[in-house]
């Protein structure tokens, strides 16, 4: 194909968005309302994942250590702690330290105490990179020479655990729903557009186009309709937001251990997702329908 | 191997660089089981000007439909301007296609697009470049006598004014064949004589000319050959012949 033809054919696809202006707010609006919705749920989603990250990243496993252990053994151990693939970080938390903690909780019938009660309660707090690796570092630890205890919450790990593939899961079903409806609306709205310039294509194959030539024109329209009809949702979604986040914060107190992300975290993923998903709505709506009236 | 080659294996040893049309033996039957044509033969030598007639349901459009490669023929030997159209895959139909020339009786003209780029258009799908229809679209406005109207759009034109318009578009690209289907069943007496008139100087210079039509009156004063199809066969083929009508 010559440089010429396809400048004529991106140039006729251009043209073709001002000449059929009702096709083209139609499908401008049905690509933008679908990822307007889609721009809301990833909002939330990323949102919600990352009070969930949050949330599991306070999840420690503690362990104590056998009676007598030396301050060697008790680093060694350490070291052996910062090397494993499980370990996001861990503290070491002395008798010293665990007591003036409790005695803190306790406030005055802690001065009854004249010898430290927690004495073998040295220990170290250990914070995952991921909960769902919990039971494989316990089994581990469990075998550490040194180690006479580890502490861990079963019940925190799975439900956060559970909540993160819940989140995919959901997350994944309305891609995958929307994606499905934009495809359905776009290809009836192409559709509408083509029964229009049926009579053109036909011309076209008449006088000897090639399948590309009639089609490329179509397919750069549905591109350049489907980056339009993503970018107008995401310069909305960004500005509402805002918007929203700044009035629950403002409006809401009793929302306030919510933390929102700032925008820029979410649009830096959301705005080349949506114009990629745009992108493909309009390339495969526009292919496909073209496709169907290619048999002349 | 070239398609020349692949016709003569196909035919039998026959030259089809003679023939412009060749069809032998040719069926269709549509999808209801309705037989559209049945045994056609028809040899058309390039530089020829035949018409095909016969009523309405006859079968003329069917054949243009074969002519053209729209349809595929159920059996027998189709071969256009050297393609074997039996065989022919669809990626090599756009490139048969340019070396035919098609009218139709609606004219078929691109509604939003000028009588420059309607002729343009033609030249557009085959790849021209700028220069070349800088040149050749004025050419042949001029010779349909459109040179002063180029900038008007289809519809500020009369029926005779745009059938000139899809005739200069079929030929720009300079087609051994010209097929054209009713191409004045919409037009008046006066236009109708034009537009043979040029149909007849477009045959003069070179190129293959097939009217189809039902104008009896058209075809008996042109004297022609004439190709009669009644029920989807031929039933008559007269040099210099005039409209066959049993009814």
């Amino acid at each position: 194909m010559k440089i010429r033809t396809f400048l004529y054919t991106v140039e006729q696809g251009v043209i073709g968005i001002f000449k059929n202006k009702w096709f083209t707010v139609a499908t401008v609006a049905t690509i933008s309302a679908c990822l307007f919705v889609f721009g809301i749920f990833f909002a939330i989603a990323f949102n919600v994942e990352n009070i969930v990250h949050s949330a599991e990243e306070n999840v420690s496993v503690t362990i104590f250590f056998d009676e007598g252990i030396s301050d060697e053994r008790i680093a060694e151990i350490g070291d052996m702690l910062g090397r494993r693939e499980e370990v996001y970080k861990y503290d070491f938390v002395s008798a010293d330290d665990a007591w003036a903690e409790f005695s803190q909780q306790l406030g005055e019938y802690a001065e009854g105490f004249t010898e430290n009660p927690l004495a073998n309660s040295a220990n170290y707090q250990i914070y995952l990179k991921d909960v769902k690796m919990q039971n494989q570092l316990v089994n581990y630890l469990e075998g550490v020479e040194g180690v006479r205890k580890v502490n861990k919450s079963d019940f925190t790990a799975e439900t956060l655990s559970g909540v993160n593939m819940v989140l995919i899961y959901v997350f994944v079903g309305i891609i995958v729903i929307l994606f499905a409806v934009s495809i359905f609306l776009i290809s009836n709205t192409v559709t509408m557009g083509i029964s229009v310039r049926k009579e053109e294509i036909t011309i076209m194959k008449y006088i000897g186009a090639t399948d590309f030539f009639v089609r490329a024109p179509f397919v750069f329209e549905g591109i350049i309709l489907g980056i339009i009809g993503s970018i107008i949702p995401m310069g909305l979604l960004y500005y509402l937001y805002i918007l929203a986040t700044d009035l629950i914060k403002s409006k809401f107190a009793f929302l306030s251990f919510l933390t929102f992300l700032p925008p820029m975290n979410i649009f830096a993923y959301l705005f080349p997702f949506s114009v990629l998903i745009g992108v493909g709505i309009g390339f495969i709506g526009s292919f496909f329908t073209v496709h169907k009236h290619l048999r002349v | 191997m070239s398609e020349t080659k692949k016709r003569r294996r196909d035919a039998e040893g026959v030259d089809m660089s003679e023939y412009a049309i060749y069809l032998e033996n040719v069926s269709k039957t549509f999808s209801d089981g309705v037989p559209a044509l049945s045994d056609i033969n028809l040899k058309v030598k390039h530089g020829e000007f035949v018409f095909i007639v016969g009523v309405s349901g006859a079968g003329k459009s069917t054949l243009i439909k074969l002519l053209l490669r729209e349809l595929k023929a159920d059996s027998g030997i189709v071969n256009v301007n050297g393609y074997n159209l039996m065989t022919i895959k669809h990626n090599r139909i756009p490139k048969f296609r340019r070396t035919l020339g098609v009218v139709f009786q609606d004219f078929r003209l691109l509604k939003d697009r000028n009588v420059y780029e309607n002729v343009a258009f033609a030249q557009r799908i085959a790849q021209k470049s700028e220069r070349e229809i800088r040149r050749n679209v004025p050419a042949m406005l001029s010779l349909v006598g459109l040179a002063g109207k180029y900038k008007a759009r289809p519809k500020q034109l009369a029926g005779g004014e745009q059938q000139r318009v899809a005739l200069a578009r079929a030929l720009v690209n300079q087609p051994k064949l010209l097929l054209a289907d009713e191409p004045t069943g919409n037009l008046d007496l006066y236009n109708t004589e034009e537009i043979m008139r040029l149909l007849e100087t477009i045959n003069e210079n070179g190129t293959t000319v097939v009217v189809v039509t039902h104008n009896d009156k058209l075809v008996n004063e042109m004297k022609k050959r004439v190709v009669t199809i009644k029920q989807g066969m031929i039933v008559s083929d007269a040099q210099e012949g005039g409209y066959f009508d049993e009814d």
